[in-house]
């Protein structure tokens, strides 16, 4: 058991950790914070991405001893005083979601990608999305809602 | 019933978001119980293998462990083996399927021993301690080798691996062939395809010890036909289990439609220890005990005359069942059975299928089940007669398609609904620009670059609305064909619909509150929609097929119908009018004539829950039921096309344009309609160009994990152009027909028929899926002359 502490979408959070617990169990058994999904073993689907000192990362690659010290932000914490952030309310919008199952993970990668390049073309948002997956939209409705967050955002 | 439809039609955003948005979903991975404990698997490594002893004790006795079982200690759990529900033949052999094996294995992934635990990880680990001497067997994995003299058995009890034989015949087919001027016969292989919904299955079974009942959670498409199954597997009174989708389940595609051995165990082993029980699949444990689709080798043979008109059609197919017969699968091909000839003419029609036992995971239906490989069969051979009679692509079709019209009697046997597929075709190909591409396509050619660019079409029509229960009879189908809702007006003037859909993914809740608050004339966001579970909604059909609108979204349409008729009374009798004097228009019943004498929908349910004063022989409340079983199966259809680019050089593949014109009927939500489209077309190109499950001869399953399956991300893919043709179905009251299959069905043909198309001039005539770059590549080289 090892002890962490880190600040989770603005809470500061300390607990004993096993070492081989990975980030993504921390977040969703200990913190009870479920709203982050598990899709794979294999760090192939994005479904677990978070937001790790404002980059995108894949929790299920990262121990939670790994993220002590470090500033997580979950899909339950991209709202702030109840209004949604510009990419949940651009996924509403564009149908970007069906089962809404890979919608967390992919909503963070966007929100993190969003950060470093903020006038994406369609092509870019493309590949900056390669690491999630999603069965059932397609991809479409997702690359139309981070396209409309993005203008949303720098208007 | 008239009504201004101020919801049906419009893009309304969806019920469903918000919660999925802010991380509020509830997916069954996320449901603890008090006391839970946590079940994990011990599969078999070895394809075929006899079970020589299962040691269990290291397991037992490690830490957090409170049992280890082997299937033998399972055995007098089990009222029956794992169901199936579709005995397509009565000579056809249904081997036992036990949850857990008993003495002989028959793939990579059966169970052989469970191991509970306090928390997951301390069961997976204990299950690494569990001891299993196997004596290897001979794996058969492939069909046709299956079928082969000599072959090893899947099944020792059964002289072969055969599971059934089912053919269908129309008409004179030697005399069509007799008279041909042309025959085509083509033979084409349908990869094996992981489902893949992105949230791997979960169960959570849960009893009270003191008066035997049961509650399971389960991440299912099925809840109450699975109760109904649960009940026979465990030898559990039927009333005594509750089955729960949970609210939210993360895509199914089939994949879910199914009744698990992991289902059955996790309500096996809380009744044995008496504490909830749960279970949830790791990827790549999905991945051998999910039911995969598809794995079938396609023969079709079509007569022609030199002008390209079909006069007949031979198929023969054989499809993998996998080691055991799982909920549906033996009905899979059968689904498809009729639309080998598309929705084009002829005079005869010869289907032929036998479901083939191999050394694999068990197969069942996977989107579009049965009518994606129809679909492709024939949509490819259409074009290898164009070429062969020196038609265009385009131009063959549309000789060939079925008259327009209402019950279009096809060559297979069905008689189409609305069908009228010229426009759908026209609509495609003028979004293409035809010609423009065509002399596009010319310019590349003379110019000799190594980009090549092609064009591949798909006409498909589809059956949906699964369907009426007397036709499922007829192929043996082992449930009914209905679905249910119930309506009811709340005290307070809200909504209440209660659906026998089990949706995961496809927006019912949205479209039914479209349908119920136009119907009722309230606000849209005063419609509440239950499902999923059988407590709450005590009859349902549930979701596969394309079924849920074109049958449970009619239930909810006709329910809304019968409490609007029951209102009228109430109006009638409160303002003391006959009801035929009243005028009905959204929500407000009028008396003719006299415009300010109303009763509102709300007035009415609140006077309708007081009971003060009902007309005579009325009950109180406002609420009616519909169990709906349609007269016929729906016939959505459409054409689709593909534009690739193709590197000559390397292989590999460019999809740049990708048009879906479909016609589903009237549309309830454009918005949601078009999602499933693009994600069905998606699953379609992925299996064209990308994904394929592959055995080794020992039946190990090469593709055992998302890093050797390539579920393809947005990157692989363009943005797809949709549009429709809306021409309303005869079969329901709202004339629509379904969606959730049509992008699946009509995609991987048209992406294979572009490839063709693109390399034709090098003399390229097929190239097999997933249309890979070395695969390509090799196809051009033997076009060539060279080495394949
Ligand atoms: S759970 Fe799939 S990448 Fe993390
Ligand atoms: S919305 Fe279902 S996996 Fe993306």
């Amino acid at each position: 058991m090892k002890r962490v502490s880190m600040t989770v979408n603005g809470v500061r959070h300390e607990a004993d950790v096993e070492s081989r617990t990975l980030l993504v169990h921390f977040i969703r058994e200990q913190l009870e914070l479920t709203g982050t999904n598990v899709g794979c073993d294999t760090s192939s689907c994005g479904a677990c991405t978070i937001l790790m000192n404002g980059q995108s990362v894949k929790s299920c690659t990262v121990l939670a001893v790994q993220a002590d010290g470090a500033a997580v932000t979950t899909v339950e914490g991209l709202a702030s005083n109840g209004d949604w952030h510009p990419v949940q309310k651009a996924f509403h919008e564009n149908h970007g979601l069906q089962c809404g199952f890979c919608t967390p993970g992919m909503m963070m990668a966007a929100v993190g990608y969003l950060d470093e390049n903020p006038a994406p073309t369609e092509e870019e948002v493309r590949l900056a999305l390669e690491g999630n997956l999603c069965r059932c939209t397609g991809y479409h409705n997702i690359v139309k809602a981070v396209l409309a967050a993005a203008d949303d955002m720098g208007s | 019933m008239a009504t201004a439809e101020k919801y049906v039609g419009g893009g309304v955003p969806r019920k469903e978001d918000p919660k999925l948005l802010t991380g509020q979903g509830q997916f069954l991975e996320g449901l603890t119980l008090p006391g839970m404990l946590h079940a994990a698997l011990v599969r078999s490594p070895h394809g075929s293998a006899r079970i020589n002893s299962v040691d269990v004790s290291a397991a037992a006795a490690a830490e957090g462990v409170v049992a280890a079982l082997s299937g033998a200690d399972l055995a007098d759990e089990w009222a029956a083996g794992l169901p199936m529900a579709w005995p397509v033949t009565d000579d056809i052999r249904i081997p036992d399927h036990w949850p857990v094996a008993q003495d002989v294995v028959r793939y990579v992934g059966d169970a052989v021993a469970v191991v509970v635990a306090t928390s997951r990880n301390a069961a997976l680990d204990a299950a690494e301690l569990v001891e299993v001497d196997y004596e290897v067997l001979e794996a058969v994995v492939d069909v046709e080798a299956a079928l082969a003299d000599g072959a090893p058995r899947v099944h020792e009890s059964f002289d072969d691996n055969k599971s059934y034989t089912w053919a269908l015949t129309n008409g004179d087919v030697d005399a069509a062939f007799a008279k041909a001027d042309v025959v085509v016969a083509e033979r084409y292989t349908q990869p094996r395809l992981i489902p893949n919904a992105m949230e791997p299955r979960a169960v959570v079974a849960q009893s009270v010890p003191s008066t035997g009942d049961f509650t399971v959670w389960s991440t299912t498409q099925i809840p109450h036909v699975a109760k109904v199954l649960f009940a026979l597997t465990l030898g559990i009174p039927e009333g005594q289990i509750r089955v729960i989708a949970p609210p939210d389940v993360g895509g199914g595609f089939g994949s879910k439609l199914n009744v698990y051995a992991e289902e059955a165990l996790c309500i096996a082993l809380a009744r044995r220890l008496g504490k909830p029980v749960k279970w949830v699949a790791g990827r790549s444990e999905g991945y051998l005990a999910t039911i995969h689709g598809r794995d079938q080798v396609q023969e079709i043979e079509i007569a022609a005359t030199s002008d390209g008109k079909i006069l007949g059609y031979r198929v023969h197919i054989l499809a993998a069942m996998g080691a055991y017969l799982q909920l549906v699968a033996p009905g899979v091909p059968l689904l498809g059975a009729f639309l080998y000839c598309g929705c084009y003419g002829g005079e005869a029609y010869h289907f032929e299928c036998t479901g083939v036992f191999t050394n694999t995971t068990p197969t069942d239906a996977y989107r579009g089940a049965g009518r994606p490989e129809a679909t492709y069969a024939i949509e490819r051979v259409i074009d290898a007669l164009a070429r062969e009679v020196g038609v265009d692509a385009a131009e063959i079709r549309r000789r060939n398609f079925l008259p327009a019209g209402d019950m279009v009697q096809s060559p297979g046997g069905l008689a189409f609904d609305s069908a009228d597929y010229e426009p759908a075709l026209d609509r495609a190909l003028e979004l293409l620009d035809y010609d423009g591409f065509r002399s596009d396509q010319a310019e590349r050619r003379a110019g000799g670059g190594r980009r090549q660019t092609g064009v591949g079409f798909s006409s498909y029509v589809e059956i949906c609305g699964l369907a009426p229960s007397q036709v499922l009879a007829s192929l043996k189908y082992g449930a009914g064909g209905w679905d249910a809702a119930t309506v009811r007006m709340l005290p307070t003037g809200k909504a209440e619909v209660v659906t026998g859909s089990s949706p995961h993914g496809q927006g019912h809740v949205t479209s039914w509150s479209q349908i119920a608050a136009d119907a009722l004339g309230i606000p849209y966001e005063d419609v509440t929609v239950l499902h999923g579970d059988t407590h709450v909604a005590p009859h349902g059909m549930n979701t596969y097929g394309s079924r849920s609108l074109a049958v449970a979204g009619v239930a909810v349409h006709n329910a809304c119908g019968r409490v609007v008729d029951k209102a009228r009374g109430l109006a009638a009798h409160l303002l003391e009018v006959a009801p035929e004097d009243l005028e009905y228009e959204a929500g407000t019943f009028s008396v003719k004539g006299v415009p300010d004498r109303t009763k509102s929908m709300p007035e009415l349910a609140f006077a309708a829950w007081t009971a003060h004063s009902l007309p005579e022989d009325s009950e109180p409340g406002l609420e009616a039921s519909c169990v709906y079983d349609p007269p016929n199966f729906t016939f959505p259809f459409g054409t689709h096309v593909a534009v690739v680019e193709v590197d000559t050089e390397t292989g590999a593949v460019d999809l740049v344009r990708y048009i879906a014109v479909d016609d589903c009927g009237p549309v309830i939500n454009p918005v949601i309609v078009d999602g499933q489209v693009h994600g069905g077309v998606a699953q379609g190109i992925a299996a064209a160009l990308y994904e394929e499950a592959t055995y080794a001869e020992d039946g190990t399953l090469e593709t055992a994990s998302m890093v050797n399956y390539l579920v393809p991300s947005a990157a692989e893919f363009p943005s797809f152009e949709t549009d429709r043709t809306v021409t309303p179905s005869t079969s329901n009251p709202m004339g629509v027909k379904g969606i959730g299959e049509a992008g699946t069905i009509g995609s991987a043909p048209a992406v294979i028929n572009a490839i063709v198309d693109a390399l034709s001039h090098l003399g390229v005539t097929d190239v097999p899926m997933p249309a890979s770059p070395e695969r390509v590549w090799r196809a051009i080289r033997a076009a060539q002359g060279g080495e394949e």
